[in-house]
């Protein structure tokens, strides 16, 4: 079974050089830290930067330099500042390659729910319905079930929705999980953990073929 | 040149009535005009509907207006952080309209340029949706939305001149450059006021003609929402 650092790191490997990624907050922002040397990567942040880079140091950090998350963080040298309708012209546009954000509940057609509990404080959606609208390549990052130990990757979302149809993999702590054709296909298995127990923590229809390789990091 | 230029906040914010909609431009506490908010405090109006992607924290920014029970709508996209904001929407006191980041901000900049509406794909198929015309294009489902209308936008730039050229700072421009011209008047307010003929017309973000009027804050606190920072190892 993965941890979150675990997690990030798997789906760091789906990062290209060249890639445009936008990093969503929690398990997706740790993605930051395994991304390979030997590739060109920017992250843009929808508060309007393309270029981010890691912390400032202390003592050096600017309240007109953060990021979706309102920390602060430094610019990388090529990066640009925008206002946040080009940001959102270039998630809604499909110039940003890669969107890794996290989920509350994934359905095996790809919706997502992730921005609101019926009955909890709703904060908002932020940029997530924008980008789970038009992003070409999602990927969810999310632990494969929910603190009462239920499945998160459902038939049905049971949560309001943030998008639909649109997350094409999922890499939980248990598994990789592709979305296609209307169900959840298993692809990579993590270490130690069988495809029973997959099977078992998958609510969704799952669909299991031939040897599921454990995942390399 | 036409000059924008006003003596003080208090000029810059003349015509604010009760329930009049307001555009206020940062992300978080960062490029929030917080000389123009600090006077909308003061003024104690009430009953205005606010267009701002976020709503403050208990005690800066909005939250300032909030504490005053002066807002009666918040127009936004994320509100977090921000104990008496989720006290008066959970009391009723407050109506709340959560919509899309990028559809707010397409909804300011639309306003600006004089398109009443536009279709986007982000919220189709969710409670964003409803009582929406939907569209397909290129085999895709979109929503149309509108564009905002205003009295007032708040905005706040890094550098302006007197003829209301404006030019923001990192990630302190944001939703400021897309609510300039978006309201019937846009006031502007800049940490340096200088004369026309000074900024490269190379450099400006903002032209003025989207700006009625100028002035110079009288400081900046600039808050820091979420410090984040490295070691020196």
């Amino acid at each position: 079974m993965l941890d979150k650092n675990q997690i990030a790191q798997r789906i760091a490997k789906e990062i290209k050089d060249g890639y445009y990624v936008n990093l969503g907050i929690g398990i997706p922002t740790l993605v930051a830290n395994f991304v390979r040397d030997d590739i060109e990567v920017e992250f843009q942040s929808e508060n309007g930067i393309l270029g981010m880079g890691p912390f400032p140091f202390e003592g050096e950090e600017d309240p007109d330099l953060i990021n979706a998350g309102k920390q602060t963080i430094t610019a990388l040298p090529g990066a640009s500042f925008f206002d946040s309708a080009t940001s959102f012209s270039m998630i809604r546009g499909q110039h940003v390659d890669l969107t890794i954000l996290g989920a509350m509940e994934v359905s095996q057609n790809g919706d997502i729910a992730n921005w609101k509990i019926p009955g909890k404080m709703v904060k908002g959606m932020g940029g997530a319905m924008d980008l789970v609208a038009s992003a070409d390549n999602i990927i969810v990052a999310m632990m494969h079930t929910n603190r009462a130990g239920e499945s998160k990757l459902l038939k049905n979302c049971s949560l309001p929705l943030t998008g639909v149809s649109c997350v094409k993999k999922i890499v939980s702590n248990l598994a990789v999980v592709e979305v296609k054709d209307g169900k959840f296909k298993l692809l990579e298995r993590a270490p130690g953990v069988s495809v029973a127990e997959i099977i078992e923590a998958t609510d969704g229809e799952l669909i299991v073929e031939g040897d599921i390789p454990e995942m390399t990091f | 040149m036409i000059n924008k230029t006003v003596a003080n906040v208090g000029e810059a914010c003349k015509g604010v009535k009760d329930g009049m909609t307001f555009m206020l431009g940062g992300f978080g506490l960062s490029g929030i005009p917080e000389n123009s908010i600090a006077e909308l405090v003061r003024l104690n109006i009430s009953g205005v509907t606010c267009i701002s992607n976020n709503a403050g924290v208990d005690n800066f920014g909005l939250g300032q207006l909030l504490q005053k029970h002066q807002i009666k709508k918040m127009i936004s996209s994320y509100v977090g952080e921000n104990a008496e904001f989720e006290r008066q929407m959970l009391s009723g006191e407050l109506e709340v309209e959560l919509i899309p980041q990028g559809t707010l901000a397409q909804r300011c900049l639309a306003a600006q340029s004089g398109i009443p509406a536009f279709y986007t794909p982000a919220g189709y198929g969710t409670e964003v949706a409803e009582g929406k015309e939907s569209r397909e294009f290129n085999g895709k489902m979109h929503l149309m939305e509108r564009a905002f209308k205003a009295d007032f936008a708040f905005v706040k730039a890094w550098k302006g001149d007197e003829a209301g050229n404006l030019i923001f700072k990192g990630t302190a421009r944001n939703f400021n450059p897309n609510m300039c011209g978006a309201a019937t008047i846009t006031v502007a307010e800049v940490e340096e006021l200088v004369p026309a003929g000074s900024l490269d017309p190379n450099q400006i973000h903002i032209p003025g003609i989207f700006v009625q009027r100028i002035f110079q804050g009288d400081k900046y606190e600039k808050r820091i929402e979420q410090l984040t920072v490295r070691k020196k190892s």
